[in-house]
């Protein structure tokens, strides 16, 4: 079963569906990186992904720090 | 190395937010050829303050490949994550809250309000709306602004714990046009007094501190000098060198009044 997510601005098809925040992160080969992670607008906190649940057409933001000034 | 040093034996530390720093210079990241150049000259500026923006990650990349936090690490420096390239008060207090998350809950954070793509000038009224629900949801801010002494003391009034107003327009080298502005947010302010965005070279540097600022932040004067490491060592030379001569005390100007070193008696004829 897949699910359709849209990950930072790209509608992304998911096969096996994630059934979490956490198996979103790993299914995107995130895990352990340094990111934060917006669902809809709200930002989950990194305790919270693997008790945050993930439906069809959410929408995340996943950043991370780049160079700057 | 660049890590916060033990208070007691700072002479004269830059105090942030209650926290003592042995370096006035606070440098960014970006226009760096790479992570090592970036790394090379930030340590060649002696900062410990580094700034980092916030972007959207790049999936599908190696997850192996190094992140600029793994060549600047916590345990060298302090980070401040900044709301570059926001636009109003909604997209740069949803960046920071970002930015606190990813740094887990590290409150320290650069506000910056744009108002225009083209100058990169501070838009100040959306600027002021961040910096209220910054502070009020416990973010240390410290206000990249312009060089207006009122928007400077509301944003103290708010409680920015460090006031940046820009010297120039950001990236443009111009060094510091307007003096006498910054010297009236520097007499009035009792947050740290930064110049951010307009540096060019070494002197510029030098002539903020000696007009009272706390420190300097800077960029693209390291990052797109000729030699970038080279010029991080002199900018670090620079903001020692005009710390020292503000605390030094100048001598007066004395308007075409000329007057000898040397003694007047004992001439020879």
């Amino acid at each position: 079963m897949s699910l359709t997510l849209t990950v930072n601005g790209a509608v992304t098809r998911l096969d096996p569906a994630p059934a979490t925040v956490a198996e979103l992160v790993r299914a995107l080969d995130l895990e352990g990186k340094r990111i934060a992670v917006e669902r809809n607008g709200e930002i989950v906190p990194k305790g919270r992904y693997a008790s945050t649940g993930v439906g069809p057409d959410d929408r995340f933001e996943i950043v991370a720090a780049v160079g700057g000034g | 190395m660049n890590a916060p040093a033990d208070p007691s034996t700072l002479a004269d530390p830059l105090v942030v937010a209650g926290r003592p720093y042995r370096s006035r210079l606070l440098v960014g990241t970006g226009k760096y050829r790479d992570f090592a150049q970036t790394r090379e000259a930030v340590v060649a500026s002696g900062a410990q303050i580094v700034t980092v923006a916030i972007r959207r990650t790049n999936l599908g990349q190696d997850a192996n490949a190094p992140s600029l936090l793994d060549a600047l690490p916590a345990s060298e420096f302090t980070y401040l994550p900044n709301s570059a390239g926001c636009y109003t008060a909604d997209e740069a207090v949803r960046t920071l809250k970002l930015a606190r998350e990813l740094l887990d809950g590290h409150a320290l954070t650069k506000l910056e309000v744009l108002g225009d793509s083209n100058t990169l000038f501070p838009n100040v009224r959306e600027t002021l709306k961040a910096a209220e629900r910054l502070v009020a949801d416990g973010f240390q801010v410290m206000v990249y602004t312009s060089d207006d002494p009122i928007a400077a003391r509301e944003l103290e009034q708010i409680g920015c714990v460090a006031i940046m107003p820009l010297a120039s327009l950001i990236g443009s080298g111009m060094g510091i046009l307007n003096p006498w502005n910054l010297r009236l947010i520097i007499e009035q302010s009792k947050v740290p007094v930064l110049v951010d965005a307009g540096v060019g070279t070494a002197s510029d540097a030098a002539i903020a501190m000696e007009l009272g600022c706390s420190g300097v932040l800077m960029n693209t004067a390291i990052a797109l000098a000729h030699d970038p490491v080279r010029m991080a060592r002199a900018m670090r030379l620079a903001v020692e060198a005009g710390r020292d001569a503000f605390l030094a005390g100048r001598m007066p100007r004395k308007l075409y009044a000329a007057s000898p070193s040397s003694p007047t008696s004992g001439l020879i004829s």
